[in-house]
């Protein structure tokens, strides 16, 4: 079952043109990678799956529902919940608090504070602690831990490794691998092409706006992405 | 002796300012809007009470019951049909459309009140006069002491709010970052028009007890928000607690600039304002506060 498509997106920001005519499925339990180049379009994509930013044309299709002209927060009530680049916390809320913000009261809904705490063992000393005290790993575990909390269908996550350490980015991904595991559905942009085939079921390439390679992480090898990351010319750099 | 009498009849002024500077302070903390039309909606909760009591011969503490839903609604919907757009456009423009809204009010009170100066001291009977004697020269006053009661209520309650209940945890949020939070499913601009409902309904409750220690006439609004941004800004900006400080401060100045010399009160008000504007730390409190 298709859980998100999206149809012949562009987005804008003024007269830059930063998504193309992108279209992409993701399909229920699976992972998808989307990676690229900075400027490739990869965030602003993310962020108007998430209603963050108002695409310029195309539609975004939710478990059958057209959502392209929904609110955020009402894409949040549907399922879809995205993990910002650079964490975004609520700086002054603690940990509990920012977990707290983002709970709903769904049916089905099986994620809390003490789900939250169990996945990433980490943020257990420090749910009284201030978002703006924690250490870099811990703000990304605090914002996925924020972003399950509204019981996704679809999760987005943005660079969960940008500006973390090595050791606090394998302890990211470790957690992330019990949720790949429980069968979450989830599209993730991630700079590491290592990460990106080992752990999403599929990768999505863009370049310039446009997606240009797609396919099977064990079907693609590193080199066929390489070159789709730089476009042709950069294929031997 | 009388200068102890003097602080205490300044603790207990402080408690309205406070009263009054709350809701300014939870618009600024909350959407960054600096509601110049403040005082001027304590002044139109005091007419709105002056007229539940042209009908009903009740106390005016019971004429605010009524007062205050009407007092929410309007808050609500200023914030959806006026404030929002205002504040797509940047921080100029709500201060601008406030301003207007100000002289609005102003107007309207003007033509269905006449610029009759009144007060509702009358109204409240044996609580606006009597007084607790604790020795010669220092006495408290029951209105004095019930302003500042409430003044606490409210703010402990406001308090518990913000820190307490989802949706205070969601004001808190969208104050500090409204597009994250509307990732995380919370409405802004709902959340927004709370956040301005309240600040209204609280003037509402300022203007009940300007009305009733003092006069009010429609023009009376622009230096009620004198002093409650005064308050506001002494006791830090953005918190609670800092703006009941802050009131007090200022109203323990002006009642010492009385005692000097009654023209004085509002000018000594003004002096430590300026001085805690002066002042390095700019404000009893950091910035960091509860709406924060």
């Amino acid at each position: 079952m298709t859980v998100l498509a999206v149809k012949n997106l562009d987005a804008r920001h003024g007269l830059l043109q930063a998504v193309r005519e992108v279209s992409l499925d993701v399909e229920q339990g699976e992972t998808v990678a989307l990676v690229g180049a900075n400027g490739a379009g990869k965030t602003t994509l993310m962020r108007a799956i998430a209603g963050a930013h108002k695409p310029a044309a195309g539609t975004i299709t939710f478990n059958g529902y057209d959502v392209t002209r929904v609110p955020a927060h009402k894409r949040v009530d549907l399922g879809i919940a995205l993990v910002p680049e650079g964490r975004k916390l609520f700086p002054q809320l603690t940990v509990e608090e920012n977990l707290l913000v983002a709970k709903r009261s769904r049916n089905g809904a099986d994620w809390d504070v003490a789900r939250v705490l169990e996945a990433f063992p980490l943020l257990k000393p420090l749910r009284g602690k201030r978002a703006a005290t924690l250490s870099g790993g811990e703000q990304q575990a605090t914002a996925i831990g924020r972003a399950l909390m509204t019981n996704p269908r679809l999760l987005l996550l943005d660079e969960v490794s940008l500006g973390l350490a090595p050791v606090a980015v394998d302890d990211v991904y470790r957690s992330l691998a019990t949720l790949i595991e429980a069968g979450t559905t989830i599209l993730l942009v991630e700079q590491d092409l290592r990460r990106a085939l080992d752990n999403a079921h599929r990768v999505v390439c863009m370049l310039e706006g446009r997606v240009v390679l797609e396919g099977a992480a064990k079907d693609l090898t590193r080199e066929q992405i390489t070159e789709a990351y730089f476009g042709l010319r950069g294929a031997g750099a | 002796m009388t200068w102890v009498n003097d602080v205490i009849q300044g603790i207990l002024l402080g408690g309205v300012y406070a009263l009054l500077g709350c809701g300014l302070a939870l618009m600024f903390g909350v959407m960054r809007i600096i509601n110049l039309a403040h005082g001027d909606l304590a002044v139109l909760g005091a007419y709105f009470i002056m007229v539940v009591l042209d009908h009903w011969n009740v106390s005016p503490f019971l004429a605010l019951l009524p007062v205050l839903p009407v007092m929410l609604l309007i808050g609500y919907g200023l914030q959806v049909t006026m404030l929002d757009r205002s504040l797509r456009s940047g921080v100029l423009i709500p201060l601008l459309t406030t301003f207007g809204l100000s002289i609005v009010i102003q107007n309207l009170l003007l033509e269905k009140f006449s610029p009759d100066v009144r007060s509702l001291g009358g109204n409240a009977g044996a609580i606006a006069t009597s007084s607790w004697r604790i020795s010669n020269s220092i006495s408290i006053s029951a209105i004095g002491a019930l302003g500042l009661g409430v003044a606490i209520a409210v703010l402990g309650g406001l308090q518990l709010f913000l820190s307490r209940t989802q949706a205070g945890r969601q004001m808190r949020a969208t104050a500090q970052d409204p597009d994250t939070a509307e990732l995380v499913g919370v409405n802004a601009r709902a959340v927004y028009a709370r956040a301005t409902a309240i600040a209204v309904a609280i003037a509402a409750i300022a203007g009940l007890f300007l009305a009733i220690r003092s006069t009010f006439f429609p023009f009376a609004g622009p230096t009620q928000l004198i002093f409650a941004f005064e308050a506001v800004v002494i006791g830090g900006m953005g918190s609670l607690w800092g703006t009941l400080a802050g009131g007090i401060v200022l109203g323990v100045a002006q009642t010492i600039g009385a005692q000097i010399d009654p023209s004085y009160a509002v000018l000594a008000g003004h002096l430590v304002f300026l001085a805690v504007l002066a002042s390095p730390r700019g404000g009893l409190f950091s910035l960091r506060g509860a709406t924060q």
